[in-house]
Parts: C-alpha cells; sequence; structure tokens
C-alpha cells in the first residue's frame, strides 16, 4: 500500500469500483491535457500575434479556437519521411521518449482537493506515489533523451548540433532546477505532491513562495525556461544558426509529437510550479452547496493559465541567449545561488545561530567565486580566446565589418 | 520471515528480464549508441527492482542520476567526438584480457550464489529492505549522515578529486599546439582595419 501513497481511494482495498474510478482518472487526465494543448498553441499563436500588431489564426472556428486541430489533422495524413542516412530505430523511437514524461509529469499533479463520488473518496490527481516530486525530475531526465536521440538519429548535420546543444543545456539546468526543488523539499517535509500542496495550506503566507523567500521560485523559474526549452532560451531550436533544431529531419506525426510536447510540456510545467511555490489548487472557496469541489480546479486552473501567458510574454519580449551566455547563466550564476540558498533554509530551519554561521560561510565563498570568475574571465582574453569579448557583447558592427572587408580584398 | 508472493514474483521476473536483455544488448550492440540505450535499459529495470522493495526514493535517483545524467553523459562524449560506428571487436586489446574476465566473472557468479545460499536469499520478496519507519528517505538520511558518515564522505571527495584531476589532465594544452587547430584572433588592435590583413584572419 504504500507504493499508492494515502490516496483514501485505496483504504478498503482495490475492487473493481477503485480501478474503474483509476482508468477514468487516467483517461480525463489524458483528454484534458490533450485539449488543453491544443488551447495552448491557439492561445500562444494569438497572443503573440496581439503583442505583434497581427491577427493571428481567425480561419477556423470562431477566432481561430480550432486552428490547432486543423493543423493536427493535416500533419497526421502527410507523407512520413525517414532520412536515408537515418537509424531507423532510434529515429522512431526518439519522438516517443519526448512524449510519454510530457504524459507522466502531469500524473502527480493535484489538480483540486478530495472528491466523493459513488461512497469513493479520491483525490483529484491520477497518482500520488511517495517519490511525488522526483517523478518529475525523472521524467524531464529522460525527455533528454528524446532531443539528444532525435538529433543524433536523423544522420543530419545541423540536428545533431542542435541536440548536442541541448542535451549540454538540459542538464546543466537540470542541476539548478533540483537544488530547488531541494529547498521547497526542505520546507514543505514530504516529498509527495499532496504533501507539499497540504503544506501551503491557510493563508497565502503559508505558500512556498513567501516561506522559502522568493529567491527559489525565480530561480526555478529560469531554470524550467531552459530545461523547457523556450525563449529566450531557445538555442535548441535556433532557426537562424540550425535551420530548425533537432527536429528539422522529422515530418508528419513524428514531427506532432514533437511539437505535442513541447506545448505540453509548458502547461505540465507551469502546473509544478503552481504546487511547488503557488500552493496548488488553493485559493478561498465560497460556501456554495454541492459546489465547492470546482473552486480548487478553478483556481489551479487560473494559476496555471497565468504562468502559460507568462512564458508566452518571455518569448514575445525577450531576445534569444547567446549559448555561452546560457551555459554562463546556468553553472557561475544559478547553481551557486541555489546551492547557497538552499543551505541557507536549511540552517535557518534548525536554528538561528546555525543561520547566521551559514550565511556567513555564504558571504566568503560568494567573494571567492566572485573572485575566481573575475580571474578566469580575464584568463580568457589571453592567448586561448578565439574571439576575445569586447565588454559583455559580441564583436560591434565595425569590427566585423572590417573583418569581412579585409577577407574580400583578400578575394 | 517475509514470504514472496505471486505478484511480487511477477515483479521481479519481469524485471529481471528487462535487465538481463538491457545487458545482453550493452555487450551485443556494434553501435555504441544502441549499447548506450540498452544500458539505459538495465538502469530501468534495476528501478523497477527497487520500487518492488519499497525503496521507493532509490527508484527516483537511479531513474534520475544513472538514466538521467550518467548516461546521457555517456551519448554526449560518443556524438560529439563522433565515435558512433561500428567498431571491430575481433582482436583483443590487452593480451590476456579475456580470459582473465571470464575467471573473475566465474568467481563473482559463484560467490554471489554462495552468499545466497548462506544467507537464505530468497527471490522476490517485497521490501526485504525492511524500511523501519516506512519513510525510506528519512532512513536513508540518517544511516548516510551517522553510521555510514565516514564512507559517505570519502565517496564524495574521491568524487570531487576526480573531477579536478580530469579539469587538469583535460586543460593540459602546448601554446604551440593551440595556435595550429585555432584561429588566433586573440586581441583586437584599435587600428584594426589598417594593421590586420586576411592572412592573419584567417590562420
Amino acid at each position: 500500500m504504500n507504493l499508492l501513497g494515502t490516496d483514501p481511494l485505496f483504504v478498503n482495498g482495490v475492487s473493481w469500483a477503485v480501478v474503474l474510478i483509476v482508468v477514468v482518472k487516467v483517461v480525463v487526465a489524458f483528454a484534458v491535457l490533450m485539449g488543453a494543448v491544443t488551447m495552448m498553441i491557439w492561445f500562444e499563436r494569438k497572443a503573440i500575434s496581439d503583442m505583434q500588431s497581427r491577427i493571428g489564426p481567425n480561419r477556423v472556428g470562431p477566432w481561430g479556437l480550432l486552428q490547432s486541430l486543423a493543423d493536427g489533422i493535416k500533419l497526421f495524413f502527410k507523407e512520413d519521411l525517414i532520412p536515408a542516412e537515418a537509424d531507423r530505430f532510434v529515429f522512431k523511437l526518439a519522438p516517443y521518449l519526448v512524449v510519454v514524461p510530457a504524459f507522466l509529469i502531469f500524473t502527480v499533479v493535484p489538480v483540486g482537493g478530495q472528491v466523493t463520488l459513488f461512497g469513493h473518496t479520491f483525490d483529484l490527481q491520477v497518482a500520488d506515489p511517495p517519490m511525488g516530486i522526483l517523478l518529475v525530475l525523472a521524467c524531464s531526465g529522460i525527455a533528454v533523451y528524446g532531443v539528444m536521440l532525435a538529433g543524433w538519429a536523423s544522420g543530419s548535420k545541423y540536428p545533431l548540433m542542435s541536440s548536442v546543444r541541448a542535451s549540454a543545456q538540459m542538464i546543466s539546468y537540470e542541476a539548478a532546477m533540483g537544488m530547488n526543488v531541494v529547498t521547497v523539499l526542505l520546507v514543505a517535509n514530504t516529498l509527495s505532491t499532496r504533501g507539499i500542496v497540504a503544506s501551503q495550506g491557510g493563508s497565502i503566507l503559508h505558500w512556498n513562495l513567501i516561506r522559502t523567500g522568493f529567491v527559489p521560485f525565480v530561480l526555478f523559474l529560469i531554470a524550467v525556461t531552459a530545461e523547457l526549452n523556450r525563449p529566450p532560451f531557445d538555442v535548441v531550436e535556433a532557426d537562424s544558426e540550425l535551420v530548425g533544431g533537432f527536429n528539422t529531419e522529422y515530418s508528419s506525426i513524428r514531427f506532432a509529437l514533437f511539437y505535442l510536447a513541447e506545448f505540453m510540456n509548458t502547461i505540465t510545467m507551469s502546473a509544478i510550479m503552481v504546487t511547488l511555490f503557488f500552493g496548488g489548487p488553493a485559493g478561498p472557496i465560497p460556501n456554495i452547496p454541492h459546489l465547492r469541489w470546482v473552486f480548487p480546479i478553478l483556481w489551479f486552473t487560473v494559476k496555471v493559465v497565468a504562468f502559460c501567458f507568462m512564458y508566452i510574454w518571455f518569448r514575445a519580449a525577450l531576445p534569444r541567449m547567446r549559448y555561452d551566455q546560457l551555459m554562463d547563466l546556468g553553472w557561475k550564476r544559478l547553481i551557486p545561488l541555489s546551492l547557497a540558498w538552499m543551505l541557507l533554509v536549511a540552517a535557518a530551519i534548525t536554528n538561528w545561530r546555525w543561520a547566521i554561521g551559514v550565511l556567513a560561510a555564504i558571504i566568503i565563498a560568494a567573494v571567492l567565486l566572485l573572485r575566481a570568475f573575475d580571474l578566469g574571465g580575464a584568463r580568457e582574453l589571453e592567448d586561448q580566446a578565439v574571439l576575445p569579448s569586447i565588454g559583455a557583447r559580441p564583436l560591434p558592427g565595425y569590427v566585423l565589418r572590417q573583418l569581412t572587408d579585409a577577407e574580400e580584398v583578400e578575394d | 520471515m517475509i514470504a514472496a508472493t505471486i505478484p511480487d514474483l511477477a515483479v521481479f521476473f519481469v524485471g529481471a528480464a528487462i535487465i538481463v536483455v538491457g545487458a545482453l544488448g550493452v555487450i551485443l550492440a556494434k553501435n555504441p549508441v544502441h549499447a548506450a540505450l540498452s544500458l539505459v535499459m538495465t538502469l530501468f529495470g534495476i528501478a523497477v527492482l527497487f520500487i518492488e522493495e519499497q525503496a521507493n526514493f532509490l527508484a527516483a535517483v537511479q531513474i534520475i542520476v544513472y538514466a538521467g545524467a550518467i548516461v546521457v553523459l555517456f551519448l554526449f562524449v560518443i556524438m560529439f567526438l563522433g565515435v558512433d560506428k561500428a567498431e571491430d571487436i575481433t582482436t583483443e586489446p590487452i593480451v590476456g584480457q579475456r580470459p582473465i574476465a571470464a575467471i573473475v566473472v566465474a568467481a563473482l557468479m559463484a560467490s554471489i550464489v554462495a552468499l545466497g545460499q548462506l544467507g537464505h536469499w530468497m527471490v522476490g520478496t517485497h521490501a526485504s529492505t525492511t524500511a523501519t519507519t516506512g519513510n525510506d528517505v528519512a532512513d536513508l538520511g540518517r544511516s548516510v549522515f551517522t553510521t555510514y558518515l565516514f564512507a559517505f564522505e570519502a565517496t564524495a571527495a574521491l568524487l570531487v578529486i576526480a573531477v579536478v584531476g580530469a579539469v587538469v589532465l583535460a586543460r593540459r594544452v602546448s601554446p604551440d599546439e593551440l595556435s595550429t587547430d585555432e584561429p588566433e584572433v586573440a586581441q583586437v588592435p584599435e587600428d584594426l582595419g589598417a594593421t590586420m590583413t586576411a592572412g592573419e584572419v584567417e590562420q
């Protein structure tokens, strides 16, 4: 029973009704997620169009709402190509390695409170395993394979470059992401997602956003954005450098699966952020008979949509980061900061003496680290550097022009 | 004594089958990428067995660390260095390596079987690791930071030494070597257009 966690559904043993409820939960979660993805794609295209003074999809259905459905049907009936140079088995396997974890992550998200139906009380959550939130980290670890193998199996140069970038980026940011999850776990004192949500009950002051001191949320948000390969960290799909990214050689339904996974991950990771930092389905519940169970779901949806909109806003507002800036941010800023904050929270939970001691240690470590960055940065500018960085930016335009002009003279 | 039930046995044999098939794939696959993927399959099988033993935390860590990070790094290196080609394994790289390996494997297998007989191990028992509090994370944390503190810290130190060693080995590049395979646009002079010619740029 331990494996099934604390779900009240299994308290009285497993009967056919219980199995049926579990099956219904799985099917509903699947359907809701698929529907949410089509809505998300429409929402993203429409919101970005508005921000860029365009109209966006407006032909299929009212306000273009059915555009994603039409696109999906079109992709489904298109010819499925496998490149001659491809590793056929891995090429076919890769999309599923991206899609399946995207679905699995959503299974541990508590969507609402508990509901009693036909004499059975159950959580509005597909599963509540004891390892809870670790399943999210495991799934995002597996999703790396999909991206990586898709690029490699295509047998093509640019997708391979993209997948090398993707794997390096996703591993780097996974560390920062994991450390911020640990900070939340220290406060929540449990691994189960339902437990994490329960520990944030009460008022808004109990949300982990406040209890962990805001910083882990910001770091987690940045790390997740990079983990999702969303703008401004989408060097994996930098069209101007890499043709299209790791999925360049994919077509038809396999391409649709990558597309689906990308948007589904945006939704599920927003849901994870809401669960970890914003109390999940927590919110005021007005005393309306028979409708009390609706409000947690409503609050949850509102919070998730807010995060989805934020990602869209990022995409419209922020320019893509250069690859070295991305790595610098991940390794030199996010990981040390996450580690320091995690230690600080751990010490503060113990007692205030420890907190002061750890704070002092962190300040000393930070000074040493900054000095080390300084020295390392200075060394990069010596004869090892391929291109000197001038200030914090790449070569200025006039220098580049002079370089190319010189070449042309030689020709 | 905990006895193995039918579901326990079923999970054990499925997990064991996944592990063995994956392990065979690692040594039989001609392509290093396929071998690495088989290794992932083996690690998943081990995670299944961990869950069967109610070591949920270990199962999650198995996937996060081994499948999610270490094998990804293997693949990263395989792809980055472009060694993803079938290799000829008919010649022995080190003379006498294979007979010795066979003997060691036989000895290890014999000792495992012997230990199993002496220690009354059972196939497919459920939760034989007996989490005392029912909270495997707390149990693990307590034993790692109390009983096995020295071993734990020594392992951590070993890993740090390995990382530092790898960095030192990787950074040892002589200046002559560097100038031949990397273009030399070290410093941009202030009057660049006047002094720098295409030859210098292209070097």
